[in-house]
């Protein structure tokens, strides 16, 4: 006995759950599996930033896309996963960085992102909390956040009601090609078969894609978040430091109830095969300083929670997206290195509608997993991170 | 070199353990969050505070000049570092932090013993000002000489109900009513693991008789029906249904609530211990074998931080699971004491089961919560928000219900609401409590000053 559908979705993160329900809306039968819960590594256990800005240039097209969807949010899945249109604004501290704000703005000017640059008298009348060192600011006025933790099972649930079969708790352990398409295995022995297999499992892709001989130098790190007690509402746009020093590249949002949410700086360990990762005691704490220089009142507040998860990084920071280079039928989409969030929808839309139609009119070139096929062999100690919120 | 061996709380437990170390000839280091050694049952009350030992400890005044006498003793060979809270723990380090100043502290050994606090049922209105648990009322009183208001409510059950009440009435405060939800058939049936420690059952009848004498209202097998009041006022009222069905109003100003006692695991948990379901106590525990030992190499457990059996108990404990560190490291063995020790747990562990069985936790309670109900104070998350995640998003486990509900995601991060919280939510999704699994246990234990950062970049820079 098998399941089969049109299109077999791997993994139920922002990506897998998109997928499934932009699949749904062509009218495409999916089957998406899911090892534990949608939602529970990467695409819930993140920031939360819906930021378009600091993107590689060729995100932005489907990055685009995606805020179209979260804007419309409420309307396509019934209800509520907090996106807040509050704006996004980067800050800096040195003179170099400063430069690159506005040449970055220039750039993304062509590919549809609106950037305003502000420094001096200007940055501190509009963002008087500024802490004093701060040299110039890049304003997104339309990107924002949204809560991780409810955005991907909402998704899910979308998909599911209309009309794709989501399954959780189901790991997948092999994907074969066969005669009319695939053959998946869960690891308790459940067979499902479609003609099209999607990969977008994170951390644990690269099992999969090396089965199809592809193996991509992919490495789990943990997010080190953490979040404020609640306090009045102040603070409506979400602010990031752009920096090249690691430590210094923290990040915030506050959410309506008051609580502030905190990320950034070195990741910390995280294991895929546990699926644990943790929040490193020294980094919470030189994280806090970062924050306290970026925004001195924030001195007072307390932490109340701290959390991470498991994320997957690729050593160029950009994602793998599109179809295999190997086997026919078969697409990835994983490896979003820290910034799969707020592109998640917009690549779930793309996708599903490259697996419908056989076509998308968005360049997926440059995230093609051919780029590693020559130094598959590199291993983690070449990653580099990202370094925007 | 000798072991580092580091102990966090100065309770029962923690100064039992301590002293166990230095007679063998060690230096440990004693980590408590109290200004003052004591822990919570014989918390010291401040510097300039003139009460007696027999004022403030009754009937265990002699068990309390006998912990502070010993600690006094102890303090040239430990290092006392007090008024400090370990706010996260890594494999062979904690960080503490005081007032702002932070820092790490390696071990080779850790004994925690992290005490309990007060296990908590909601009740409609228990958001409103003047709802203490009854940890919190006895600490008002040993602490700073304060009731928490000048006519108390006493709700819930437990040891912990008679006895407060009993000390609010020797202070001088007015007790409005004992309001117990166990019966006293539920005690008789008891009686024969209660007699395991008679000195104790004795005890227990003499608070009886100081609330009989003061003509203190007390009512058995009460169901709680609210507690009412105005955001202006606080409470002012509390309704409860009698055995008989019958409503019975109490006219208050204060609260106080509690359901026996719950272990404060988390730093077990931080630390990376496992846990197991008890069914007999229908709480998740630290794996722990007899002398404390968890299954992480280096870190014990010990005391009603590890599994509520009482000071007189947790003193032993504590002693017992020094015992473990000092023949895991090599330093000494001493099985005759050892065994000694393990006998008398025995009977508290016999003890506190019967305790356990007259005072049973009114899980049935949570089924019967009004949607409204406030389950998480904290976040202000009514039990109805929670059974919504249940049915409507599927949310049958405990952590996938707070990520979608904030239930346990506030200040307290749920060592108030987890019971009651993870019993609403098997009520509702039919499950057995224990398949809704525990919260995951996050730094920080408490809340984190964010100003600790300016302190610790100082540090380095130095």
């Amino acid at each position: 006995m098998s399941e089969r559908a049109d299109v077999i979705v791997i993994g139920g993160g922002i990506v897998g759950t998109t997928t499934a329900f932009f699949l749904r809306r062509r009218q495409r039968s999916v089957i998406l599996l899911e090892r534990g819960l949608t939602g529970q590594q990467a695409s819930g256990v993140n920031f939360g930033g819906v930021r378009r800005q600091g993107r590689a240039l060729q995100q932005l097209a489907m990055s685009n896309r995606a805020l179209e969807t979260w804007r419309r949010s409420r309307d396509l899945l019934g209800e509520d996963v907090e996106f807040m249109p509050s704006g996004h604004t980067r800050v800096c501290y040195h003179a170099h960085d400063a430069e690159y704000f506005h040449r970055y703005a220039a750039d993304a000017r062509d590919h549809g992102l609106d950037l305003e640059v502000l420094d001096g008298a200007a940055m501190f009348r509009r963002y008087p909390h500024l802490g004093r060192e701060v040299l110039a600011a890049s304003v997104s006025p339309f990107d924002g956040h949204a809560n991780p933790r409810l955005a991907a099972p909402a998704f899910g649930r979308a998909a599911s009601r209309l009309g794709a079969r989501v399954v959780e708790n189901t790991e997948v352990v092999r994907v074969d090609k066969e005669a009319g398409g695939f053959r998946v295995e869960s690891a308790t022995g459940g067979i499902y078969r479609a003609e099209q297999v999607l990969i977008c499992a994170g951390a644990w892709a690269n099992t999969l894609s090396t089965q199809a001989g592809e193996p991509v130098p992919l490495v789990a790190r943990g997010p080190q978040m953490a979040v404020t007690e609640p306090v009045p509402y102040v603070f409506s746009t979400s602010m990031g430091v752009y920096t090249s020093i690691k430590k210094e590249s923290v990040y915030y949002r506050q959410v309506a109830r008051g609580n502030i949410v905190l990320g950034g700086g070195p990741p910390g360990p995280a294991d895929p095969v546990t699926r644990r990762a943790s929040v490193l005691p020294e980094n919470t704490v030189a994280q806090l300083a970062q924050f306290v220089r970026m925004v001195p009142a924030m001195r007072p507040l307390q932490v109340i929670r701290v959390w991470s998860g498991v994320e997957s990084y690729l050593p160029d920071s950009e994602p793998i997206i599109g179809p295999s280079s190997k086997v026919d039928g078969l697409f990835y989409a994983f490896g979003f290195s820290g910034s799969g969030f707020q592109i998640g929808p917009g690549v779930g839309e793309t996708l599903a509608e490259l697996l419908d139609t056989g076509s998308t009119p968005i360049d997926l070139s440059s995230f093609s997993i051919r780029r590693f096929q020559r130094t598959s062999s590199t291993q983690a100690e070449s990653v580099t991170s990202e370094t925007s919120p | 070199m000798a072991a580092t061996v580091i102990v966090i709380g100065a309770g029962p437990a923690g100064v039992r353990a301590a002293q166990a170390l230095v007679e063998a000839g060690l230096r440990p280091v004693v980590i408590d969050e109290g200004r003052r050694d004591g822990g919570q049952i014989y918390r010291r009350q401040p510097e300039g505070f003139t009460r007696t030992y027999e004022a403030l400890y009754g009937t265990e005044a002699e068990r309390a000049r006998s912990l502070h006498r010993d600690f006094d003793a102890l303090r040239a060979n430990i290092d006392y570092v007090p008024d400090t809270l370990v706010w996260n723990i890594e494999p062979n380090a904690v960080h503490v932090v005081s007032g702002t100043h932070h820092r790490k502290m390696v071990f080779d050994a850790l004994i925690i013993c992290s005490g309990a606090t007060d296990r908590l049922m909601p009740v409609p209105g228990w958001h409103h000002a003047g709802t203490y648990s009854l940890g919190g009322a006895q600490v008002a009183l040993k602490s700073q000489g304060c009731a928490i208001g000048s006519r108390v409510a006493m709700m819930g059950t437990g040891p912990l109900l008679y006895l407060v009440a009993a000390q609010y009435v020797k202070a001088g405060a007015t007790v409005s009513a004992v309001l117990d939800t166990s019966t006293f058939a539920q005690r008789v049936r008891a009686l024969p693991q209660l007699l395991a420690i008679p000195s104790t059952l004795t005890k227990g009848i003499a608070l009886m008789r100081v609330l009989k004498d003061a003509r203190v209202p007390v009512h058995r097998g009460v169901t709680p029906v609210a507690i009412e009041g105005t955001p202006e006022n606080g409470v002012q009222n509390v309704r409860v249904k009698q055995a008989n069905g019958a409503t019975l109003h109490v006219s208050c100003d204060a609260v106080a609530l509690g359901y026996h006692l719950r272990p404060e695991t988390q730093l077990a948990d931080l630390a990376g211990c496992e846990f197991r379901f008890d069914h007999a106590l229908q709480q998740w525990l630290p794996i722990a074998d007899e002398d404390g030992r968890s299954n992480v190499k280096g870190v014990y457990l010990a005391g009603d931080g590890a599994r509520v059996r009482g000071a007189d108990a947790a003193e032993r404990a504590g002693r017992l699971a020094a015992l473990a560190v000092l023949t895991d490291t090599g330093v000494t063995r001493n099985e005759d004491e050892a065994n000694r020790l393990r006998l008398q747990l025995q009977r508290f562990t016999r003890f506190a089961a019967g305790l356990r069985a007259a005072f049973p936790w009114p899980a049935q309670f949570a089924a019967a919560l009004p949607d409204d109900t406030i389950v998480c104070r904290c976040e202000a998350i009514t039990a109805g928000e929670l059974r919504r995640v249940v049915n409507e998003m599927g949310a049958k486990e405990a952590n996938r219900a707070k990520a979608f509900s904030r239930v346990g995601m506030g200040r307290c991060q749920g060592r108030f609401c987890a019971h009651a919280g993870a019993e609403v939510i098997a009520a509702e999704a039919r499950v057995p409590l224990e398949a809704v699994g525990r919260l995951r246990g996050q730094a920080p234990v408490k809340p984190l000053p964010m100003a600790i950062a300016t302190q610790a970049d100082m540090e380095t820079s130095e």
